[in-house]
């Protein structure tokens, strides 16, 4: 489970201090499907990367399976990383240097995992990559490399995926095939996603949309999708 | 941590970039190759210094006596046989020469050599076979001189005493034979087997008695000397070995040992700094991976281990390059040295020096290396979701223990490569201060110049000159990492340059200054004006005319010399007794000649006035053998006359000079009117001259003796042309070290320009205006970096010279300017060419890539 509890995240901008985030709290339980949307300089990124620990909070906490990521230390959150959470960004940022195949496997093999190859051939295979296992990044089409960014997030078999805009880089047909395979993923291996984006037609596809404006929750309403009304009677 | 798959990936992920970091490493390259090739060629001296020292000294040992040997020493020394040790003697006594058929007699030094003389080195003669018929007969070898003072010729029949010898040839050269003392006299070598019969060595009658030692491989000179020296010492015998000689030969060769060594280090250095910089051009492409193998879950450790991993392959694989490379330019060097080199150079890849430049090439590496690499710990994963510039994203807390540390192991590394490589430990300190004073100074410099920008920048300036000027201070500036690493380089790269400039100009003053090929020995008083004028009627020059009074010590401080030498009174050292008993050979001035430098007391100057003792200044190493201090009086016997004088310097005297230099030199009013004869020296060209000259001189003054130096001189010219072309070419080997050093300086911040140069045109700028601008930030940053360096360089330069060398110090004012010009030209066109990108690269493709 994820709880975000009261944060808030100040930047000092000069004299000022800049609130970009303001007691934001919420909690995503296993296995659910929550976006956050909101406007250009929402806060979204910000809150994401708070939640993915990639930045520690102002004020307030994250509980991520019970424990504060703000009292961990920065290697401490990596290795938790490393250990329970996938990413997906909106510019896919696979290591140009390494084929489809070993950016995959980087999860693993940070984690001194043996089973890395068989993984990982099998993770691209499920993207529906398997012949493109040993080209480098800038040799695929902008869907394939996200589905290897998928395919990379979902490697050390994580119980938390962050998506941030993971169709922005992408047109409209290659960006539906992107959410489709998060939304199977994340019905066959029950891993919990936090999609950010600020399209509403790719937001309402989740169970849960959170919308965010000037830094705070404007909004916490059950997505359109099908799945939406099945995943709210489960809660 | 999990090793294997952390070693892969590291391996794995430097797939592309490992041209781009062996492109950074090749800094290292240059460096190790210029190390062991410098290395190398100096360990090639000085194995072929030994060789020549033993040559000269013509044994392992030579012993020395101005007696014949005591039947104690004869009986010490014949009880080595049975270990091996081997011996060959040579008597050198003086004796009248008389040649029958012409009737002329010459005083002359005969020199009765047993078989097998000498060991090490040959004497050439004319006809090139003469030494090894000489043992065959009643043979005789003799000085050309003597031949045109005897008006004899070969196969003469020479009247040594109450003996009879054949002329079967002339002498060439005589290893070691080279001092001015000992060609006094025209040489005459004989068979030892027949001096008895010359019935000239009497009783009572003076002789020099030398024997040459050649130990086997299983007995140490100082083996030897051990389990002689009391014998030796009781009997007044000299013991002198190969380390001495070579010490004696390698004072001129050392100078530039020294000079080679300082290279070594500077292209070390710039190698490293080479390093620094193209790992810091790395370390920001590599910004993005780091933070997405941050969010992927990597700790900063397992990121720092990825690419130290990566960086010490490199650097091996760079210093196993340069190793290569320095071994290729060893070997080359004869060969691009063909012209200024005798064919039979040796030249062999030394081992250490290889092995040594390997490792010292990947610690350099590595340390430096190292500085910027830490910088990619800071790297937050939060730049996958947000990309700050490149210097923001590298940014870390303040104060970072390891970066101290590493900061700590780069200044450790410096201090002891400096102490390393020079001959004395505060030397190499003094190396290490004055590395970190230029890289403060530059420091300075840079912040200095982003200051001034700031404030001088006006609204009124075009708009390309104020960008220009505004990108100096700009945050994520250049500056600072330009400037410290451009002008760092020029600033060794023109140290070397005006260090090398001074030594050779030296050099060359050396050569010039003992343009002398003759000299004249025994010219009488009353001589001296006569045989210049037959020189000059010839049309050459007369170089020098020292006039020389013999003498003997008649007292020290009182005592007789016949006591002086158990005097141990007041705590002095013992006063050895060949010091006290020979005959010195002085001469008088009161100015300091250039070869000699005073080290304690002050040189007279011809000021003292009686009823005060005129003043003596002695050289050190005798004064120290006879247990002299500044103040004592010694009174000297002058063919009878009494001389009291008073010690008031000693000096250090350079006695590679082919110039009359004398143990004691006298102040003027001392000897002036003592009787006495001069060395002159003059410059007569031609083979031919020199013999018309000798002949003449002789015929009008039969007991002037001469030398022809000539021969000697052109070896000597020739291997110290040698040394000059091979530091000159090592010099400019390091000088080269400097390109890559600037290419990575400059195109460190490269990505950070291309960003800015792109947004310009973005918003409307033409390719013309983004170029101007670069080049006006350009040429401020390359003219600050290379003046400040060029000018800290004149400075390091000095102090190179005056403490170091020993050398008086001349700045190279228009090279130092033209090299600043050209390392302003270097960086801006290296600027320019990595920053093509700029002009090339469409507005769209930027912001995508934003």
């Amino acid at each position: 489970m994820l709880e975000a509890v009261r944060l808030t995240k100040e930047y000092q901008s000069g004299e000022q201090r800049l609130a970009v985030l303001r007691d934001v709290s919420f909690t995503v339980p296993d296995g659910a499907f929550v976006a956050i949307v909101g406007p250009s300089g929402s806060g979204k990124t910000t809150l994401l990367g708070l939640l993915a620990g990639l930045d520690v909070p102002t004020s307030g906490t994250v509980l991520l399976d019970g424990s504060d990521l703000s009292r961990l230390s920065e290697d401490k959150r990596a290795q938790l990383r490393g250990a329970k959470v996938g990413f997906v960004f909106q510019s896919f940022q696979l290591i140009p240097t390494l084929t489809a195949l070993e950016n995959v496997q980087v999860p693993l093999e940070l984690r001194g995992d043996d089973g890395a190859p068989a993984r990982a051939r099998d993770l691209l295979a499920r993207v529906g990559l398997a012949d493109r296992a040993h080209h480098f990044p800038n040799q695929l089409s902008g869907g394939e490399q996200q589905r290897v960014a998928i395919a990379r997030a979902f490697s050390n078999a994580p119980s938390l995926l962050f998506a941030d805009e993971p169709t922005g880089n992408l047109d409209s047909d290659t960006g539906h095939h992107i959410v489709e395979l998060l939304e199977t993923l994340n019905r066959e291996s029950g891993t919990t996603i936090v999609l950010v984006t600020h399209d509403l037609a790719l937001a309402h596809r989740a169970q849960r949309v959170i919308r965010l404006a000037d830094g705070a929750v404007v909004s916490d309403s059950p997505g359109a999708s099908p799945r939406a009304t099945s995943a709210t009677a489960r809660d | 941590m999990p090793r294997v798959p952390l070693l892969s990936l590291a391996w794995r992920e430097s797939r592309t970039a490992r041209r781009r970091l062996l492109l950074y490493m090749s800094a290292i390259s240059l460096g190790v190759a210029a190390l062991v090739a410098i290395d190398s060629f100096a360990s090639n001296t000085q194995k072929s210094v030994r060789e020549q020292a033993r040559a000269l000294l013509g044994g392992d040992i030579s012993l020395t006596s101005r007696q014949p040997f005591t039947a104690r020493v004869t009986a010490a020394l014949d009880s080595m046989r049975v270990r091996g040790v081997t011996y060959a003697d040579v008597t050198t006594f003086g004796s009248m020469a008389l040649v029958d058929r012409t009737g002329r007699t010459r005083l002359a030094q005969v020199r009765a050599v047993s078989r097998g003389y000498p060991f090490y080195g040959q004497i050439i003669t004319a006809p090139a076979n003469a030494w090894s018929r000489l043992q065959a007969g009643r043979f005789a070898l003799v000085d050309p001189s003597l031949l045109v003072s005897l008006n004899a010729h070969v196969g003469d029949t020479l009247s040594l005493g109450n003996s009879h010898f054949t002329i079967i040839g002339t002498l060439v050269s005589v290893p070691g034979d080279v001092s001015v003392a000992s060609a006094i006299g025209p040489r005459i070598y004989i068979p030892a087997t027949f001096v008895a019969e010359t019935d000239l060595l009497q009783f009572g009658s003076r002789s020099d008695r030398e024997t040459l030692v050649k130990l086997p491989a299983s007995l140490s000179t100082g083996q030897f000397i051990g389990r002689l020296r009391p014998v030796l010492d009781s009997a007044s015998v000299r013991a002198r070995t190969v380390a001495q000689t070579e010490f004696n030969l390698t004072q001129a060769i050392d100078q530039l040992r020294d000079f080679l060594s300082v290279i070594g280090l500077v292209a070390l250095l710039l190698g490293g700094i080479g390093v620094a910089s193209g790992v810091n051009a790395f370390v920001m492409r590599k910004i993005d991976t780091v933070a997405i193998l941050r969010c992927l879950g990597a700790t900063s450790r397992q990121v720092l281990a990825i690419y130290i991993l990566q960086a010490v392959v490199m650097g091996l694989v760079g210093a196993a390059v340069g190793a290569l490379l320095g071994i290729v330019v060893q070997l080359a060097l004869p060969h691009v040295l063909a012209e200024f080199l005798p064919v039979d150079v040796q030249v062999s890849p030394d081992l250490t020096a290889i092995l040594t430049g390997l490792l010292v090439g990947v610690w350099v590496a590595l340390v430096f290396a190292l500085r910027p690499l830490v910088a990619l710990r800071n790297v937050s994963p939060l730049q996958t979701l947000r990309r700050e510039s490149d210097a923001a994203a590298l940014r870390g807390a303040r104060i970072d223990p390891l970066r101290i540390l590493v900061a700590l192991l780069v200044v450790l590394s410096v201090a002891a490569l400096g102490i390393a490589r020079a001959e004395r430990p505060l030397q190499g300190l003094g190396f290490a201060a004055g590395i970190g004073l230029a890289v403060a100074l530059l420091y300075v410099a840079a912040a200095l110049l982003s200051a001034a920008a700031r404030h001088v920048v006006r609204p009124s300036w075009p708009f390309v000159m104020r960008q220009g000027v505004a990108s100096l201070y700009r945050p994520g500036n250049q500056t600072r990492s330009v400037v410290l690493a451009l002008g760092f380089g020029v600033f060794l790269m023109s140290t070397v340059y005006q260090v090398q400039h001074n030594i050779l100009r030296t050099v060359d003053v050396k050569l010039e200054a003992s343009r002398a090929n003759v000299v004249f020995f025994d010219v009488q008083g009353d001589q001296g004006e006569p045989l210049d004028s037959i020189i000059r009627a010839e049309g050459w020059t007369v170089v020098q005319r020292t006039p020389m009074v013999p003498m003997r010590i008649a007292s020290i401080n009182g005592v007789p010399a016949s006591r002086v030498v158990g005097d141990t009174t007041a705590g002095r050292r013992r006063r050895e007794g060949w010091a006290v008993r020979r005959e010195f050979r002085s001469t008088w001035r009161d100015t300091l000649a250039a070869s000699e430098k005073v080290t304690a007391g002050r040189f007279h100057t011809g000021g003292t006035k009686p009823p005060a003792l005129p003043a003596i200044s002695v050289d050190v190493a005798v004064a120290h053998d006879l247990g002299l201090a500044v103040g004592d009086t010694i009174v000297w016997n002058v063919q009878s006359v009494l001389v009291p004088t008073r010690v008031t310097s000693f000096r250090e005297v350079n006695w590679t000079r082919f110039e009359p230099n004398f143990f004691v030199v006298f102040e003027s009013r001392a000897l002036q009117d003592a009787p006495h004869q001069y060395v002159v020296l003059a410059d007569v060209r031609g083979d031919a001259n020199v013999a018309r000259l000798q002949r003449d001189v002789v015929t009008r003054f039969p007991n002037v003796a001469s030398l022809d130096l000539t021969l000697i001189q052109q070896t000597v010219g020739r291997v110290l042309g040698k040394v000059t072309s091979a530091v000159r070419f090592l010099a400019a080997l390091s000088l080269a070290l400097a390109i890559p050093v600037l290419f990575s300086a400059v195109s460190a911040t490269r990505r950070e320009r291309l960003r800015e140069g792109v947004l310009l045109k973005v918003l409307g700028a033409t390719r013309r205006q983004v170029g101007r601008i670069m080049l006006a930030e350009y040429l401020l940053l390359g003219a600050l970096g290379s003046l400040a360096g060029v000018a800290l360089s004149v400075g390091a330069a000095w102090a190179l010279m005056h403490y170091v060398f020993d050398q008086p110090f001349s700045p190279a004012a228009a090279p130092a300017f033209l090299v600043a010009l050209a390392m302003i030209a270097i960086a801006v066109s290296i600027g320019m060419l990595t920053s093509r990108d700029v002009f090339r690269e469409t507005p769209m493709a930027a912001l995508r890539d934003a």
